[in-house]
């Protein structure tokens, strides 16, 4: 029994340590005074501010990072909001094109939104003549695109979650004379926190880590995500930045752990029913 | 819905629920208003008539006293109409033709473009002097010849009044016009060389920065035998093609934009030149999708199993820290892996003393993009299995123990297929998503290493890489093709998403 637990412990150790070295590498290249890549070792060689100080005041990372930020919040927000309020009606009501609507958002939500770059950028030339403010180089304009993307998916994840919430409470309100609005807000909504949370940590994640709608859309410094930004950094000077853009990858997952932190109790729970990462 | 209701009931709400109405009445208004005040000054009236049209659908949706489902669908069904639907129906419209580079715009645009870019200079062309200006930032060229002065612009030639002509005789200041130093013009040479000013059979182009000459176009185009005449031999338009081309097979480069039919979608299937590049990324597609599953589900299984022992200790601070790269911004890790593997630089390397290009050998590319994807992706199954493994009953294993089952039999017959049930739905969609993980590949070897006599198409490419490269590549654009490319990769997606939904039983609600 002592030598199975040992070899447990061992291989527990040998995994920990895969999912730790790289994560090991970016603190000791964000700490490395050199701040080049091929300078940066696996443990840190010295402890030095140099690469943040670089970053926070001779790079637009601070811009980046809170264009990101609100980016990925707004969309996980909204899109949330919204697909709950649509995910309500398809879950309790019932009307004429309802299975028809929701077979419609299931086919159409599986076409990645990227495949179609060439129209959503005839869609935004559109938009950026006559309203500049959700053009081209606007985060609000990709906010909007981001949650157009977004709907069609957590529309159905939520609607999963709301059928099994028993039916006969939100009818007891009814019948206490609330409307189907007051039932929604105050009976399924609060009872649903698992889900919504489940989805808006998915999209806020997904959001953040998004690169091809972001590097395209997004292309002057102001606008920038983090993505676009830090990608760019390491084109201009894989090198020499490296430091630099280990500071930048620590600090951009400070945003992500909140978040998971904030939102943890229900994450094992609900996550069977969400989408994974890369 | 609860039509059982009188529809007056709904009016008899709070005062709350009037307020709210009052407001929504307000914001639809306003946000109509400003949408349709620049589409009104622009002329645009298909714009004005759907903002109309989504204002009116607003307007009735929300203030009528009926309890209409569509009050909460309006937002949704908006959102996905605009950039989900209508990013699919031009996708499939884009696949039905030639569009790309050469193939951007109308006939009409290709004949301007092909006179205008053959205007040459002949012996005896009138000569001016020139003086580059702004206006409005857009370049303008100031031309003085013989005492007269005139603006050349993309829209012609024109007299100037009030010019002032400097001892050269070059203009140097004009009412309106901003005149660029030599400095500032220098900056924008190529956009100069590029200006054209069209005139009577011919163009103003410029010739370094202080000269301009009256070229003559060696190439015009004749309504009447719907052909392109030069020197060199006459091009026929060749509307299916939609370009001009020589009775010996020569192309001009400027073409425009025409209907293929379903050319582009079968090219995939049956033109050998692309067939085999689509077959061959597409296999490796499913090799990599397969594997980056099996991958991360199998380690993320057996890590759990491994710390699921009741007298395992520190159990709770192995899960934080193997979580950990869950936490981490995926993008900003697939560039540090990238930099990892560089040969000159990479940590790999110089720690193990070596000088591989892992990322130059398509075996190793291949191994080293599954290798980053397996650590992105195992920890999240970890927590998905350890998940799972708490909620099956004890008394399941003992009562397998008490039948006489041996540990491996117990594992084989009780926890891995309840583990497996619990994983099923997430397997799938796992595989949904690295069937198209763009990021993964993308990032990491940008579809690369590419064999040295076919730049398109690299050993680790994705159908989705792949599909990327040939819209926005360097090959020149090919939307026509990539769009095609798109709709097979959304049909694969598709049918793998509605299987993935069918296994969360979320499917069978429709019904319902």
């Amino acid at each position: 029994m002592k030598r199975e637990l040992l070899l447990r412990h061992l291989a527990a150790i040998a995994v920990t340590a895969f999912a730790l070295f790289p994560i090991l590498f970016v603190v000791s290249s964000a700490l490395n005074p050199l701040g080049t890549l091929s300078s940066a070792t696996l443990f840190p060689s010295g402890a030095s501010l140099g690469n943040a100080a670089d970053l926070l005041t001779g790079t637009a990372f601070p811009t980046w990072y809170l264009n990101s930020v609100l980016i990925a919040a707004l969309t996980a927000v909204l899109s949330v909001a919204v697909s709950a309020v649509s995910a309500y009606a398809f879950s309790r009501f019932r009307f004429a094109g309802r299975r028809t609507g929701l077979v419609a958002l299931l086919v159409i939500q599986a076409f990645p939104q990227f495949l179609a770059i060439v129209p959503l950028y005839v869609i935004f030339s559109v938009i950026s003549d006559n309203w500049p403010a959700f053009g081209l180089n606007s985060i609000w304009g990709v906010i909007l695109l981001y949650i157009g993307g977004q709907v069609g998916v957590n529309t159905w994840l939520i609607k999963g979650f709301f059928d099994t919430i028993p039916r006969e409470l939100d009818d007891a309100m009814l019948i206490d004379g609330c409307t189907p609005t007051q039932a929604f807000r105050k009976v399924v909504l609060p009872l649903s926190a698992p889900i919504l949370s489940i989805s808006a940590l998915l999209v806020f994640i997904g959001t953040i880590n998004e690169f091809l709608i972001a590097s395209v859309f997004l292309t002057g410094d102001d606008a920038r995500t983090l993505a676009v930004g830090l990608f760019s950094m390491l084109a201009d000077q894989r090198n020499a930045n490296f430091g630099m853009f280990a500071v930048g990858t620590l600090l951009t997952a400070v945003p992500t752990v909140a978040v998971f932190q904030f939102l943890q109790r229900y994450i094992v729970h609900g996550l069977t029913a969400g989408a994974v990462k890369g | 819905m609860n039509t059982g209701r009188s529809a007056a009931g709904a009016w008899q709400g709070s005062a709350g629920g009037i307020a709210a109405r009052v407001l929504v009445l307000g914001l639809i208004v306003a946000v109509a208003l400003w949408a349709v005040a620049p589409l009104l000054a622009a002329d645009n009236w298909t714009g004005v008539a759907i903002v109309a049209v989504v204002t009116a659908a607003g307007l009735f949706v929300y203030l009528t006293p009926r309890r209409l489902p569509v009050k909460y669908l309006l937002p949704t069904t908006l959102l996905v109409l605009a950039f989900q639907v209508f990013p699919v129906v031009h996708t499939m419209s884009l696949a039905l033709t030639n569009i790309g580079d050469g193939h951007l715009g109308t006939k009409q645009d290709a004949i301007a473009a092909i006179e205008s870019s053959s205007v040459k200079r002949q012996p005896g062309s009138a000569e001016f002097r020139l003086t580059v200006a702004e206006k409005d930032g857009d370049l303008v060229f100031l031309l003085a010849s013989a005492g007269r002065a005139y603006t050349g612009t993309a829209g012609g030639l024109r007299p100037l009044e009030g010019a002032t002509l400097g001892a050269g005789g070059r203009i140097t200041a004009a009412g309106g016009y901003t005149v660029l130093t030599a400095a500032q013009a220098s900056a924008r040479s190529s956009e100069i060389t590029e200006l054209i000013v069209p005139v009577e059979g011919g163009a103003i182009r410029s010739q370094g920065l202080s000269r301009a000459y009256r070229g003559t176009a060696t190439l015009a185009y004749d309504e009447g035998c719907d052909c392109v005449t030069g020197q060199d031999g006459v091009w026929r338009a060749d509307e299916e093609q939609g370009r001009f081309v020589s009775d010996d097979g020569r192309a001009l480069a400027q073409g425009w934009k025409v209907g293929v039919g379903l050319a582009n979608l079968t090219a995939a299937l049956t033109n050998p030149k692309i067939n085999a590049h689509f077959l061959g990324v597409f296999g490796w597609n499913l090799v990599y999708a397969t594997s980056v599953v099996v991958l991360t589900a199998g380690l993320g299984v057996a890590v759990a199993l491994v710390l699921h022992h009741p007298r395992m200790r520190a159990v709770r601070a192995y899960r934080t820290l193997i979580v950990l790269p869950y936490a981490m911004p995926a993008f900003a890790m697939l560039l540090v892996w990238r930099d990892m593997f560089n040969t000159d630089f990479g940590l790999i390397n110089r720690m193990f003393g070596l000088d591989v290009d892992w990322l130059g050998a398509p075996l190793t590319a291949r191994l080293s993009v599954l290798l980053v994807q397996l650590w992105l992706g195992f920890p999240y199954m970890f927590l998905i299995a350890t998940g799972a493994l708490q909620t099956i009953p004890p008394e399941y294993l003992e009562a397998a123990q008490v039948d006489g089952a041996t540990a491996w039999q117990r594992f084989g017959k009780v926890t891995l297929p309840l583990l497996m049930l619990a994983l099923a739905p997430l397997l799938v969609s796992s595989f949904a998503f690295n069937f198209n993980n763009f990021n993964g590949i993308f990032l990491v070897t940008a579809g690369g290493p590419f064999p040295a006599d076919n730049p398109t198409v690299g050993a680790t490419d994705l159908l989705i890489t792949y599909t990327f490269r040939l819209a926005f590549g360097q090959q020149g654009a090919q939307y026509g093709l990539a769009s095609a490319m798109s709709i097979y990769v959304y049909l694969i997606v598709a049918v793998l998403s509605i299987i993935g939904f069918r296994r969360t039983r979320a499917f069978q609600e429709v019904g319902r």
